[in-house]
């Protein structure tokens, strides 16, 4: 099982995915650029990633608590997610995301 | 509120020079709390010097209302909660605190203490300092928006200091906590034209001041902006609006002279990292029996140290709070004989702490 994360320079990696780990411990992890300044406890913003459009359905919505995090992170858009808040299952192998600015610094 | 305060220490300053002590502390989060703590139980004085106007460090700003279950014998206890038994527990050593104030400069003097000094002025000296910085300093997060920089401390800012700065001003406030609420309705009735922008219809701040901001609108007090800052408009340094971009719909330019973005706080090294220590990957590798950086009488403890097996954990950094006392003893008394006593059975470490029979 994989993730696909791209930065905003394009550069892409494949990282690997383990079940009920967040996607921001899996991009953390695999020693890529992720503040998660808070250390997932959805208070900070600095796990901001956008989620590729088609993988939306299958990653879901936000929660309010995550809404209102958003608040303190920019360029937010429809596709915005705080990495901390979505946790790996096997429905979202391949999920593809990008990571913003927020969340490299 | 985080800006404008001043500590009580400072004001006491004047010509008096320095204040001297034998221990200062670099951040008031729950590891150097409990340094001040092991330091009193060994007859070492404390100050400590913390950014945000209030002590807790990352337990306060970040999740003061959020569990933490890792702490040994607590259950459970939330950052506020700990931050206050903490209080509690070091009261009996009378800590000063210089809250509002980020350490800026370190110096050896020519006696071989330290002496430093805060971005508000303050100066200490000590014969040791303790860096229990965590993940750096809280400071204002700056909207990556291009060109930003141009116009910061001239008509854009990240605090007010002084609210007459704004009297008769064309103000923009972004953000929907609590800061840009509270500023809102501070500053709207000496503003000349008040507008706040944020990015959606719906705000986090206390519900309070969010009704208070309502009424405003409605009576044509605030001109409120749904949407989010793509660019600014202006020449030298001077605003003169921003382009907004709403959710649906097209761009606009919103007249202001100055803007006032309140996105919440980030943490930054900041000026440690100019005080002459190694530094691996903006942490500060220590040896795990004193916990001293590369400089003999500075230490470092919690987040911001690093040595092999580290874990970034509250427990951690009491530890480590624990041995480097016992060091920096050694370096504020050097002719006296170190003692270990328990809190239990020691009846001069009972009488330190104010419950002897």
């Amino acid at each position: 099982m994989r993730l696909i994360v791209k930065q905003l320079d394009g550069t892409e990696t494949e990282v690997t995915g383990r079940l009920n780990w967040t996607v921001m411990e899996l991009i953390r992890d695999a020693g890529l650029p992720m503040r998660a300044e808070c250390g997932g406890s959805c208070a900070c913003a600095t796990c901001h990633v956008y989620i590729d459009q088609d993988w939306m359905e299958k990653v879901g919505g936000r929660n309010d608590e995550e809404s209102y995090t958003l608040d303190g992170a920019f360029n937010v858009q429809d596709n915005s997610r705080l990495s901390c808040q979505i946790t790996f299952k096997p429905e979202l192998d391949g999920l593809s995301m990008t990571l913003t600015k927020d969340a490299t610094g | 509120m985080a800006d404008g305060s001043v500590s009580e220490a400072s004001l006491h300053m004047g010509e008096t020079g320095p204040i001297e002590t034998d221990v200062v502390i670099i951040g008031a989060g729950p590891v150097g709390l409990f340094a001040v703590f092991e330091l009193g139980l060994n007859d070492m004085k404390s100050h400590l010097i913390d950014i945000l106007d209030r002590p807790g460090g990352q337990c306060a700003e970040l999740y003061p209302e959020k569990p933490i279950y890792d702490i040994p014998a607590l259950p459970s206890v939330t950052g506020q909660g700990l931050t206050d038994r903490l209080m509690e527990q070091i009261k009996p050593f009378h800590p000063v605190f210089h809250f509002s104030q980020m350490a800026e400069s370190l110096r050896k003097t020519e006696d071989g203490r330290w002496h430093i000094e805060t971005d508000a002025g303050t100066a200490l000296i000590a014969k040791v300092v303790v860096i229990a910085a965590g993940g750096g300093s809280f400071m204002p997060k700056k909207p990556p928006i291009a060109g930003i920089e141009a116009y910061e401390a001239k008509s854009v800012f990240y605090a007010v200091r002084r609210m007459e700065t704004f009297r008769d001003r064309s103000i923009l406030i972004a953000g929907g906590g609590d800061s840009a609420l509270d500023w809102t309705l501070n500053l709207q009735p000496m503003a000349s034209e008040l507008q706040l922008i944020h990015r959606r219809d719906d705000f986090r701040a206390a519900p309070d001041s969010v009704a208070k901001m309502r009424e405003l609108v409605a009576a044509g007090k605030v001109k409120l902006h749904i949407g989010q800052i793509v660019s600014l408009e202006g020449e030298g340094g001077q605003l003169a609006g921003v382009r907004v971009k709403p959710d649906n719909g097209d761009d606009y330019v919103v007249q202001c002279d100055c803007m006032l973005p309140f996105f919440g706080l980030t943490m930054k090294l900041g000026p440690v990292a100019n005080f002459g220590l190694n530094l691996t990957e903006n942490l500060i590798p220590v040896d795990t029996a004193k916990f001293e950086t590369s400089e003999q009488g500075i230490f470092a403890i919690g987040d911001i140290n690093s040595y092999p097996g580290k874990l970034k954990l509250i427990l951690s950094g009491f530890h480590e709070a624990a041995l480097m006392a016992q060091e920096a003893f050694r370096i504020v008394h050097p002719t006296a004989r170190y003692r270990f006593q328990y809190t239990t059975s020691s009846s001069s470490l009972q009488e330190k702490l104010g419950v002897s029979a």
